[in-house]
């Protein structure tokens, strides 16, 4: 293949990506193992396994600025990719930062959203942006109900036990996420009962390992959770909150966070804060398309986004 | 939520003041200090004031942040752009408080 060759299928499959900028990401389990891969790559390529799950994450609803002044409009775009899957996964998890500003209005509209997809059954876990109201009663009043207003709760599908976390509450002025002690004394009752062979599949919102502590891409206690997952053979964790995709592998844990639907975040200590990251759309191309094929071809590989910005 | 009643005391008392004192600053019970938000950080981050100043926060970043005490006497809502929160300080003590949304912003309130 030639050099410029090369140029024009990179550059349409940056675009393509762009297009469904943030889609969301689909995983498979194959052979015991789950294996991540973006959406954008996914549509019209041969279907590989089962479709277990779908995540979306950080739609930020509310959210009208530079960075994308549509949050809506992509977060529709990245239901209707869902909607077009060949076949259909039974479950949809959202990972956090439904909406921007926590108000009502905020989650009507995402709830209006999310209504349209195929996939009926929804799992969802609170970013920081979703109880940033003074009382945090907009997300409990409407998704509380799993997990009796608590915020974690667990439940089966498919042989995959699946936990939900949250570790948006009660933060402590060190920047971080936390689970609190109460939470984890249930996670470790809740894994005690389940045997090593059982897949575990953990979603919370803040990246359950530390990522970058000046920003808070990280949970404090999160290291706890971690023990109680070591000794199961498959254990997969899903994380939203950076706007990017980082993934990690160690021993049988993949820890992996998603892209956002709304905008991407800068690289961890990249300007003043992890705010919204504005940039040209060829930027953006360049960052989504290469990011989301290597994710997809290589899913080991242990650092896509400075594959991305290379 | 007796914090957040607390800052609508303070909002509702502000608001009810004749508007020729706001500009004297040598008037001990109207006293008001300001905090902005830019750039992810609080300013100033240490604010010593004397008992009975309404503080009130500002958020410069196009990102929302929230103004939440670590011992829970005061809390925002979400601050979109250019939104302001505010509250007065009856009781001497060291507050810190933190931007719930990006915790890593730390700041403190001295009440002398």
């Amino acid at each position: 293949m030639s050099a410029p060759e090369t140029e024009v299928v990179s550059r349409r499959r940056a675009l393509q990506c762009l297009a469904y900028g943030g889609a969301g990401t689909l995983f498979v389990l194959s052979g015991g193992v789950f294996t991540p891969f973006d959406l954008a790559a996914a549509e019209g390529a041969p279907a590989v396994g089962v479709p277990l799950f779908v995540q979306i994450s950080d739609s930020h609803i509310g959210f009208n600025k530079d960075a994308n002044p549509d949050v809506g409009g992509t977060m529709r775009a990245a239901i209707n990719l869902v909607n077009a899957l060949p076949a259909q996964p039974a479950l949809v998890l959202h990972t956090g930062d439904i909406t921007h500003l926590s108000r009502a209005e905020e989650f009507d509209t995402a709830a209006q959203l999310l209504a349209q997809l195929r996939v009926t059954e929804l799992h969802t876990t609170p970013g920081e942006h979703d109880v940033a109201d003074a009382t945090a009663s907009e997300y409990f009043n409407r998704y509380g109900k799993p997990s009796a207003q608590r915020g974690y709760y667990s439940f089966d599908h498919r042989g995959v036990h699946f936990v939900a976390l949250i570790n948006v509450l009660n933060f402590k002025a060190n920047g971080l996420g936390a689970l609190g002690q109460a939470q984890l004394e249930w996670l470790e009752a809740d894994l005690k009962r389940r045997s090593a062979s059982t897949p575990i599949v953990v979603f919370a919102h803040m990246p359950l390992w530390n990522i970058y502590q000046p920003w808070g891409w990280g949970t404090s206690d999160a290291e706890q959770a971690i023990g109680y997952l070591r000794r199961f053979g498959s254990v997969t964790v899903l994380n939203g909150h950076i706007h990017q995709i980082v993934q990690k592998v160690e021993g049988n844990i993949t820890y992996h966070t998603a892209r956002s639907s709304a905008y991407p975040q800068p690289l961890a200590g990249e300007g003043p804060g992890p705010g919204p990251l504005t940039v040209p759309p060829d930027r953006l191309a360049s960052m989504l398309g290469v990011s989301s094929v290597t994710r997809q071809r290589h899913p080991s590989a242990l650092s896509i986004t400075d594959r991305t910005l290379a | 939520m007796p914090s957040f009643r607390l800052g609508l005391i303070a909002l509702l008392a502000l608001a009810a003041w004749p508007s020729g004192y706001a500009g004297e600053a040598a008037a001990p019970t109207a006293a008001s200090a300001t905090i902005s938000i830019h750039d992810f950080m609080f300013s100033p981050m240490l604010l010593a004031i004397a008992a009975g100043t309404t503080v009130t926060w500002t958020n410069l970043d196009p990102e929302p942040h929230t103004i939440r005490s670590v011992d829970d006497t005061f809390r925002s809502g979400a601050l979109d752009q250019n939104d302001s929160f505010a509250f007065r300080f009856e009781k001497p003590g060291t507050y810190k408080y933190v931007c719930s949304i990006h915790p890593q912003m730390v700041a403190t309130v001295v009440v002398k």
